[in-house]
């Protein structure tokens, strides 16, 4: 009987990550809502943000809360319009929390809220030049993917579905060329997830991770779909390494025919 | 003078990054950008102001 995964096999700019689900923090009924939905599944990352807030506000406390989470913080640049904008958010975000990684977040549209891959890329050659270790956000265009890595990212991001759209792998062969064109590049299917069955059907079809929010922030008891999603992910990892069958478009009887009786 | 602080009008009397934070009451844990550049918690000190400066304050918040 294998081991039910949990560390990511591929490491994230040198860390393996403790779980393949990467969770948001935004949306929770309460802080004590968020903080089980972290413990009872065992996400391996938290997202967090900046924002402008006066003295004495909860931003303090919230942070206080997640450190205790003792999970590994991701913080976005969600928001975000151009590059300019990205890095200094970004900058303001390693000092506040500490690490040199950041979700790169350019925004391109206010409807799709679909990345800006022209800011992103260039946004992500200068923070890579800074020493950042960037998780951009982008779309699964293979050409997009080719001048992140270019530009020194060493992760990719590739949405599902537009942000809180809870629509899936709405481009499941782009997804797919993109594993297959990078096999060693840690992936993450970022944005769209809705159902623990987008999580596995990512993760079966090879990617690392997966990093969700509202999917579970807005389920009607957020604990229980945020240990269901952590199941996925790991549903979906074991049946990717057990090497899945090819699909087919004709039926193949799987109870043998030798023997069969003559009633006819 | 009167400065620009997280897109809202102030008058203040602090005359560097460091002092406007203390004037504020910031006592936890923010990072600081002056007219849209970022400024390391080791510069503040040194970060004089000017009237109609803009000072952004952020601060942890839940994201997704």
């Amino acid at each position: 009987m294998p081991d039910t995964p949990t560390a990511t096999a591929k490491p994230f700019y040198g860390t393996v990550l403790s779980h393949p689900l990467m969770l948001g923090t935004a949306q929770y009924p309460s802080p004590a809502i968020l903080a089980e939905a972290f413990r009872a599944s065992g996400a391996g990352v938290a997202t967090v943000s900046l924002r402008r807030e006066g003295a004495g506000g909860a931003g303090q406390t919230f942070w206080a809360m997640i450190r205790d989470l003792e999970v590994a913080v991701l913080p976005n640049t969600a928001g975000c319009h151009s590059a300019k904008e990205a890095i200094t958010t970004a900058q303001m975000a390693r000092e506040v929390f500490e690490t040199d990684w950041i979700k790169l977040e350019v925004i391109g549209n206010t409807d799709t809220l679909q990345p800006d891959v022209f800011e992103l890329v260039e946004a992500t050659r200068i923070l890579t030049g800074e020493g950042f270790k960037v998780f951009p956000y982008c779309t699964e265009d293979l050409v997009v993917a080719e001048k992140l890595l270019a530009a020194g990212a060493e992760v990719l991001m590739p949405w599902g579905a537009p942000i809180g759209t809870g629509l899936g792998l709405n481009n499941p062969y782009g997804l797919r060329t993109l594993r297959a064109r990078f096999p060693d590049i840690p992936m993450v299917v970022d944005a769209g997830i809705g159902l623990p069955s987008h999580a596995a059907a990512a993760m079966e079809i090879g990617y690392d991770a997966v990093l969700l929010n509202t999917a579970v922030a807005k389920a009607g008891d957020p604990v229980a779909m945020a240990v269901a999603m952590a199941r996925a992910t790991e549903a979906g990892a074991l049946a990717q390494a057990a090497d899945p069958m090819e699909a087919r478009d004709m039926a193949a009887a799987s109870t043998p025919v030798i023997g069969q009786a003559f009633l006819s | 003078m009167q400065l620009v602080i997280n897109g809202t009008a102030t008058e203040v009397a602090a005359m560097t990054l460091a002092d406007l934070l203390t004037e504020l009451g910031h006592i936890g844990t923010v990072a600081t950008a002056l007219n849209e550049s970022f400024v390391p918690v080791g510069a503040r000190a040194g970060q004089t102001l000017s009237p109609g400066d803009r000072i952004e304050i952020l601060a942890p918040m839940q994201g997704g």
